[in-house]
């Protein structure tokens, strides 16, 4: 595996056997995280990004969810031939989750410095005042003001923002954070609140060295912490790149319409109403071999519908995988 | 949703310290204290304890120690407050050693039915599929034969005594307590904390004890606190058909078998320990309704 890589995941296919049918969640995906840096796993709701997510730490209910085929290295392991156990002492030690809810993501009966002390004392050895002591510190360390008697708390005496700092502060209760998935962590919050909590992200993954999944649908948030971007539509990686190629240079029909039905100052300038991409997702029960945007797409013909494209590289480390990669780059011009 | 609505105000003093909000427990016991009948019943509950544990220091006579110079005596007209019963024996010793006898009964029964009815419950909703299948079809047998004649039956494979009487109660209580606890864990475990922490690495023993089931307390205190006073009432029931307790010991449905035929001639030595049965069962009803009224989401407004 490349030096640089932290994670990467190969040709992963991950289905649902459910009563109507078999649903394709994520079908072969490979996408990789880089030492240090954040990715952004973008797409609608539905798209497969939480699957994509879970299949890291496997969360993923079995049954019904099958992992079909590929593989998920981190740190020269294969992920899915790993033994429960030793998932299990992976995460939350060197793979650690935050999720989006923060208002039921902590369990209601303990105090907050009881259950970050529990994460601690789950995977390393250290007495319980130790731990108490490190938790507090953690709970300091994400800006939570007077962490000593917060630390006291239940989680109903916080505020949503508060608690999800007490979410990545568990996250962060290892001794060598090396991946955090973090879940929509900020779709639950307000928006200002949501621009610290980002903020804290991305100062916590420089000052502890880790790297971040960062799941959103949120163009916003993406563009504020996310060094690369992978957009994903209906369990398929449509676009991937660096944060500045995407958003400078949108290649993807889909990631074209993305961006451009995000609010922006000069629309409102030109009172023009928000534009959005037509149609709707379609039915993961009854995906067809062909490109899964093709009902919605602007540029597609009958050749869209028969085969999912091979990637077309726009420019290095740029790469969509469309079959009217030209036609959209012709009429696309003057955008970008 | 009082109760969040009152806790999450965390005001400010004028220091501008923060003044910590309640645990969830004295919250609870604020509520409690508020009820009347909850409050009764707790009152009775205590008494009786009390009285169990002090019982060789309160009680002025031997309980088994006949006396055939003053047998049934009535009460208030002797030494003997009240009264004694056919062999001369003190009723209020009796009665005294009687509630010690219930409150062990009721610790034991509901014991093993908390500690089977827990562990079962919780193994049978947390891993579902065909575990679940089997532990609550083996529950709905149980659950078809009549309660006191599954008892019965037990009993009297075990045989007759009072230690075989709590351990029948006790199982035979167990069905209801496995549907309480895998109600509420079905409930609960499709909650985020249960996947976060499933996230940060707990184990599936992990999550099933220290995440899941202290949040399930609640229903289970209740049920445990009502199964209480049905446990005494059933093995006073156990007793008053000679398959409990047997004579000369002191307990409650024992001494109501052994004394009916004195119902019309001496009615203290039949009545006194039926009031006194009465008054244990009533004590843990109440509190127990009040700990449901409390601690039931869907009672609250």
């Amino acid at each position: 595996m490349d030096e640089k890589k932290l994670l990467s995941i190969e040709n992963i296919n991950v289905h649902f056997n459910t009563r109507r049918g078999v649903v394709k969640a994520v079908r072969d995906l490979s996408l990789h995280i880089n030492k240090g840096e954040t990715l952004a796993l973008v797409g609608e709701s539905g798209c497969g990004k939480s699957v994509t997510a879970h299949t890291i730490n496997q969360l993923i209910p079995m049954p019904p969810g099958v992992i079909e085929s590929g593989s998920v290295m981190f740190r020269d392991r294969d992920l899915l031939k790993l033994p429960l156990k030793e998932i299990q002492k992976l995460r939350g030690t060197q793979i650690s989750m935050i999720f989006q809810e923060p208002m039921t993501s902590l369990n209601p009966v303990f105090k907050i410095g009881e259950q970050l002390a529990d994460v601690f004392l789950a995977h390393q050895k250290m007495t319980k005042k130790e731990a108490h002591a490190k938790a507090v510190e953690l709970l300091d360390l994400v800006k939570i003001p007077s962490p000593e008697k917060r630390a006291m708390d239940y989680p109903h005496q916080l505020s949503g923002g508060m608690r999800q700092r007490v979410m990545i502060a568990m996250a962060l209760a290892s001794p060598e954070p090396g991946l955090m998935i973090a879940d929509e962590p900020t779709t639950a919050l307000d928006v200002t609140i949501q621009a610290q909590i980002l903020d804290l992200l991305t100062d916590l993954k420089d000052k502890v060295d880790m790297s971040i999944l960062l799941i959103t649908h949120d163009m916003g948030v993406v563009a504020e912490t996310a060094d690369r971007v992978v957009v994903m539509y209906a369990g398929r990686k449509v676009e991937e790149g660096t944060v500045f190629q995407i958003f400078d240079n949108p290649s993807h029909p889909y990631t074209l319409g993305l961006l451009n039905s995000l609010p922006s100052n000069e629309k409102y300038s030109d009172s023009s109403r928000l534009e959005a991409i037509p149609g709707n997702v379609p039915d993961l029960l009854s995906l067809g071999e062909g490109c899964p945007f093709a009902n919605r797409c602007n540029y597609a013909d009958d050749s869209c519908e028969k085969s999912f494209p091979h990637s077309t590289c726009i420019e290095e480390e740029h790469n969509i995988w469309c079959h009217k990669a030209d036609d959209v780059k012709k009429t696309k011009g003057p955008k970008s | 949703m009082n109760s969040t609505e009152t806790l999450s105000n965390n005001s400010v003093n004028d220091t501008g310290d923060l003044i910590p909000d309640e645990s969830p427990f004295a919250e609870h016991w604020h509520q409690l204290k508020r009820s009347k009948t909850a409050m009764a019943g707790l009152i009775i509950i205590l008494f009786f304890v009390l009285v169990a544990i002090f019982a060789p220091v309160l009680a002025p006579h031997d309980p088994v120690i006949q006396n055939m110079e003053m047998r049934k005596t009535a009460p208030f007209a002797s030494e003997y407050i009240l009264g004694t019963d056919d062999l001369g024996r003190d009723m209020l010793s009796r009665l005294i050693y009687g509630a010690r006898i219930s409150m062990v009964i009721g610790v034991i029964a509901v014991g093993i039915a908390l500690f089977f009815g827990i562990f079962i419950g919780l193994i049978s909703a947390y891993y579902g599929g065909w575990v679940d299948k089997v532990i609550m079809r083996l529950v709905d047998i149980m659950l078809a034969f009549p309660y006191i004649l599954l008892t019965i039956v037990i009993v009297a494979v075990l045989g007759p005594s009072l230690t075989n009487a709590m351990v029948a109660i006790g199982i035979s209580q167990i069905p209801r307590y496995i549907r309480i606890v895998r109600a509420s864990v079905l409930a609960e475990k499709e909650n985020d904390y249960v996947l976060a922490e499933r996230a940060l690495g707990a184990s599936d023993m992990e999550l099933m004890f220290r995440s899941i089931l202290p949040n399930c307390l609640a229903p289970i205190s209740v049920q445990a606190t009502l199964g209480f006073g049905s446990a005494i009432l059933e093995s006073a029931g156990l007793s008053f058909l000679g398959l409990g307790a047997q004579p000369p010991t002191p307990e409650w449905g024992l001494m109501i078998a052994s004394s009916k035929e004195f119902v019309t001639s001496a009615w203290w030595i039949v009545t006194l320990p039926g009031i006194a049965t009465l008054l244990a069962v009533l004590g843990f009803n109440l509190l127990g309704d009040g700990l449901r009224d409390i601690l039931d989401p869907r009672m609250k407004d």
